[in-house]
């Protein structure tokens, strides 16, 4: 993909935590992802999966290479993102203190938007999302995946152009996981926001992703996979067992 | 519409839990160990001279003269003023260390030797001190109250601070807010039980200083009328005066309480206590 068509680019990429001697997160990373697309990023733990994620999200910085978002950089730049990015974490993050409508409106509210507009916003959504007649509720008197789901709503209240999901439902069963799965997609669909999802789990990486980068240690791209509707059955299988030959030889490694 | 999540029929809601009502719990045994403390009073004012233990009447007649005469009202009021104007002071400068400690490691290492050098300093001392170092007895007493409260202050906001939620830090700083709205959205939430907390316990402190600091220097206050009630021999009149200021710790903790339900009722109460 050309670097003007790209909403995510990676560039010789590498994160090193520590002194000189330390270890690399990330390695010489080189990838990008075009507007509007959703890319699964796959990976063993610690693969360098959720650095490649606050590199995205412009938590840390580089230590070689380069990131770019939306034209811009993600640490450098910190302020030109707002409203423009929306982060769907591992566990769902919401502010204990504030109900369920307050935690949606929270990114609206950083983002300077008026209260009435805000909370008319949050409510929607938490509608779109199944939760009414649970705005008020506090997030102890809320379920996991109804808790997620409020962070869900979160992220997508303040209509962001990039999308981040660090393995959002790896913490639910699976019945609630697979439904949020879906709800997720459908949003994903209607607002066009170019996605990253995080997940160590292959089945929601073949169910979600439309590519899907497989990561080895320290995170360098190990396996890349195209797949559409239109995938046959077989190409399916031979993608799979191209993620669990890559992910082997990680292990192996 | 996406199915709701399963287990949830059927589950309580824990917010609508009804709590306990803790009020009348405590009015009523706060009201039978207090009326327990009186009548053993007054037993021991049958058995006792009045200057050691004056009756109870006597002592609510002084308690009423306290508050019917505008003198000793003022004193009174001076008193509580001091307190909370000592904590208000020593609240401000502690946030702002506590603060400054979280932010910088560096700063940190200065400060706590230095905050803990002062926690070993009698109240007593910083009154000399105070009475050396200024003229003005209301200084000196807004002095003495944020020297003696101040490392509490510092080490209870500090300490909230730092237990701040690294997840939730970087979830609002993933929204990119400016300085004020993340001191208005994360850390303050964070650090408010801390806060409330610091305030009851410093606020017992400061009434047991601001007496010190009142005997020593001042020509009004409950600390005055204590030394004045002293040199008369008049124990009814002390246990009246220290009535005033008692009443006045209870009725700010009770003012910090109902904040305390009101601004962390977001917290669940358990149905079963331990």
């Amino acid at each position: 993909m050309s670097a003007p068509d790209a909403a995510i680019v990676f560039e010789s990429v590498s994160k090193l935590f520590g002194r000189a001697d330390g270890s690399y997160a990330v390695r010489n990373l080189s990838f990008s992802v075009g507007r509007g697309e959703l890319v699964a990023i796959l990976g063993k733990t610690g693969c360098g999966k959720s650095t490649t994620f606050n590199l995205i999200s412009g938590l840390i910085q580089p230590t070689e290479g380069r990131v770019v978002v939306s034209g811009h950089d993600p640490f450098r730049e910190f302020g030109w993102f707002r409203g423009k990015m929306g982060i769907v974490f591992q566990n769902d993050r919401l502010m204990p203190w504030r109900t369920a409508i307050e935690n949606v409106a929270l990114g609206l509210e950083l983002n300077r938007v008026p209260h009435d507009e805000s909370m008319a916003t949050a409510a929607r959504w938490l509608e779109r999302l199944g939760l009414r007649g649970h705005e008020r509720d506090y997030p102890h008197a809320l379920s996991g995946g109804m808790r997620q789901r409020v962070s869900i709503a979160r992220a997508f209240a303040v209509k962001p152009d990039i999308l981040l999901c660090d393995e959002p439902f790896s913490a639910l069963d699976e019945i609630t996981a697979n439904g949020l799965r879906a709800e997720f997609l459908d949003l994903l669909r209607e607002t066009g926001a170019t996605s990253i999802f995080i997940t160590h789990s292959i089945q929601e990486a073949l169910q979600l992703g439309r590519r899907i980068l497989v990561f080895h240690r320290p995170a360098a791209i190990a396996y890349e996979a195209l797949f559409d509707k239109t995938t046959s059955e077989a190409e399916r299988a031979n993608i799979r067992s191209g993620i669990m030959q890559a992910l082997s030889a990680d292990l192996a490694a | 519409m996406m199915p709701e999540a399963p287990g949830l029929a059927g589950r309580p809601n824990a917010a609508a839990v009804p709590r306990p009502p803790r009020w009348s719990k405590i009015k009523y045994e706060g009201v039978l160990a207090l009326a327990g403390l009186a009548v053993a009073w007054q037993i021991a004012s049958y058995f006792v001279p009045p200057f050691l233990f004056p009756s109870v009447p006597a002592i609510a007649v002084r308690l009423v003269e306290i508050f019917t005469s505008w003198n000793t009202s003022l004193d009174a009021l001076a008193t509580g003023g001091r307190i909370l104007l000592g904590l208000t002071g020593a609240f401000v400068l502690g946030s702002v260390l506590a603060v400054l400690m979280g932010r910088s490691e560096r700063f940190a290492r200065y400060a706590y030797p230095l905050l803990n050098f002062n926690q070993g300093v009698p109240a007593l001392s910083w009154v000399v001190i105070s009475i050396i170092w200024f003229r003005g007895i209301e200084f000196r007493i807004f002095f003495i109250m944020v020297m003696t409260t101040l490392p509490a202050f510092s080490f209870q906001v500090l300490d909230a601070y730092r237990a701040m939620s690294k997840d939730l830090f970087e979830m609002t700083l993933s929204f990119r807010p400016s300085r004020y709205a993340l001191l208005r959205a994360l850390i303050v939430p964070t650090v408010l039980p801390g806060v409330l907390t610091a305030w009851k316990v410093n606020l017992g402190n400061a009434s047991r200083v601001v007496v010190v600091a009142e005997l020593v220097g001042a020509t009004g206050g409950v600390g005055y009328e204590l030394l004045q009630q002293q040199q008369l021999f008049d124990m009814a009149g002390a246990i009246a005066w220290t009535l005033v200021l008692v009443f006045f710790v209870l009725v700010v903790q009770r003012i910090i309480t109902l904040l305390e339900n009101t601004m962390l009722r977001y917290r669940p109460a358990a149905e079963r206590s331990l």
